[in-house]
């Protein structure tokens, strides 16, 4: 028990003597899996808006596979991305092996049926006779997306918090594809494991700390967004 | 909600020009390579805090970027095979020799070696305390069933340990006999925490030492020593390479002013070298 003190301690000092490599690392982490969970954006809640609206052949089984990859192993992502990475590999020639950009496709994949799952599901919940009053209203495409994003904002920041979520703590991609190098690639998550096999397990809670103080503060943010217009306050 | 194509046309459209910006982004930004070498070395190098110091020293030497990852030596030989890495630093000799055969690695040179030991609980349920041999020692920790854990990996630690094993003519298997999986520093704190008999490299346990419950029994049996090579990916086998940067790697690991700092290293916090430096013997 004692070690969690020590290491709620040390994380404090580490922080305010400016430590210059806890706070690369803590930048890093927080840029990779911000701009992961970008793209995660991009992609995934234009297909959840898609899989939520649309009516097509095999729709039932795209969905089950966008629910069942929710849950997909970081350890599985890093694996599959480095065999397309590696040198040998069809991606080889862009040299993103061992780089933070290998980390984001990593953990980009990770967010991606997250942020699309959740999405899918709060636009399912809307009034069904919304779309088509949208429509009927005659908005233009782009108008009518808009609406419908608007009206199930809170699913949606509820999906950025999720995906972000997932990508800031998983440590397998991280590793197997950024090869938690000094300087380079080297995360909270990946550092703590460092530390761990070190024995320097006051360091290691330490950087957990700061790990879940991170992770707060960023979905503290997110959820004051959110939770600006509460519309059911009893 | 049927009947809109142009929704999905928008869609799609949206869809294909966020790839492509991802793609081009991710074409720059993973430029710069030829500045990059990449080392595939044991964990032991850096659990112990060896390549904390050798690593800045390189770069600030000679510009490039070392790319370091600490993987088991299995795991880095095979990254050499398939020409993943420039330059492999890593401590199994048989198999290296192998590779080398194979001729996916050139420029395999002697660097530094230190020893493996044999440790376990103060309480050495199996009486192996001071045993000359450790084959005698493994014997008898396999006919007491005391627990023995494993690293499992593949690496060069636990090659060493199949090998004792071997010419202990024991095949290790049972509920006393537990792999880990993992590197050495995980599998010293298992084996702590169960207090059961581990198989280590001297310099992972004095830097370990400090929060484990495990004391050395077994070593300076000359089957325990522990030789480490580096060596250079074969460029003209895998054309990917940063031949250059192996080779300077290499050259930086083998000069006087490395092995120097390799045969001090350690001495200031555990009173004793971690490595022996070993270039050109």
């Amino acid at each position: 028990m004692d070690l969690i003190w020590q290491g709620l301690a040390k994380g404090v000092k580490l922080l305010l003597s400016g430590d210059p490599e806890i706070y690369e690392i803590a930048f890093l982490t927080l840029r990779v899996s911000g701009l992961a969970t970008l793209v995660s954006l991009v992609l995934g809640v234009p297909a959840g808006l898609f899989l939520a609206v649309k009516q097509f052949r095999f729709r039932r089984a795209l969905v089950g596979a966008v629910n069942t990859a929710m849950g997909l192993p970081p350890t599985v992502v890093g694996l599959w991305v480095a065999i397309f990475l590696w040198r040998s590999g069809p991606l080889g020639a862009l040299g993103l092996m061992y780089t933070p950009a290998a980390m984001v496709i990593a953990q980009a994949l990770i967010a991606t049926p997250v942020v699309t799952g959740f999405t899918m599901a709060s636009v399912q919940q809307l009034d069904p006779k919304l779309p088509r009053q949208i429509l009927a209203l005659g908005a233009s495409p782009l108008q009518f997306w808009w609406l419908v994003m608007r009206e199930c904002r809170f699913g949606l920041l509820a999906a950025v918090m999720a995906g972000f979520g997932a990508v800031i703590s998983e440590v397998g991609a991280s590793m197997a594809v950024g090869g938690n190098v000094r300087h380079y690639t080297r995360v909270l998550t990946t550092a703590i494991v460092l530390e761990v096999n070190k024995g320097n397990f006051d360091v290691a809670v330490a950087l957990s700390f700061i790990l879940m103080a991170l992770a707060y503060v960023v979905t503290f943010a997110l959820t004051a967004v959110q939770q600006r217009h509460r519309r059911y306050v009893v | 909600m049927r009947g809109t194509p142009y929704l999905k046309a928008n869609l799609a459209r949206a869809l294909t020009a966020a790839l492509a910006i991802l793609l081009v982004g991710l074409w720059i930004s993973g430029c710069a390579k030829e500045k990059d070498v990449i080392l595939a070395t044991t964990t032991s190098t850096q659990d112990t805090g060896l390549l904390d110091v050798l690593v800045p020293m390189f770069e600030k030497k000679t510009g490039y970027r070392l790319k370091t990852v600490a993987v088991g030596t299995g795991q880095a030989l095979e990254m050499a095979r398939r020409g993943e890495a420039d330059v492999v630093l890593v401590h199994a000799p048989k198999s290296e020799e192998q590779v080398e055969a194979e001729g996916h690695v050139i420029n395999r040179r002697l660097v530094m070696h230190n020893d493996f030991v044999i440790c376990g609980p103060q309480a050495d349920p199996a009486g192996i305390r001071g045993e000359k041999s450790a084959a005698s020692a493994f014997r008898k920790i396999a006919q007491s069933k005391s627990l023995f854990v494993s690293r499992g990996d593949d690496s060069g630690t636990h090659k060493k340990e199949l090998e004792i094993w071997a010419e202990a003519g024991i095949k290790p298997e049972g509920q006393w006999y537990q792999e880990s999986g993992s590197g050495m520093g995980q599998t010293l704190n298992i084996a702590s925490e169960k207090g059961a008999y581990v198989l280590s490299d001297r310099g992972t346990f004095l830097s370990l030492k400090k929060n484990l419950a495990l004391i050395i029994l077994v070593e300076d049996d000359p089957s325990l020593l522990n030789i480490y090579h580096v060596m250079q990916v074969n460029p003209e086998k895998h054309p990917g390479v940063n031949a250059r940067g192996g080779k300077a790697f290499v050259d930086f690991m083998l000069s006087d002013e490395v092995q120097k700092v390799i045969g001090e290293f350690g001495v200031k916090e555990f009173g004793q070298p971690l490595f022996f430096p070993d270039a050109g013997k």
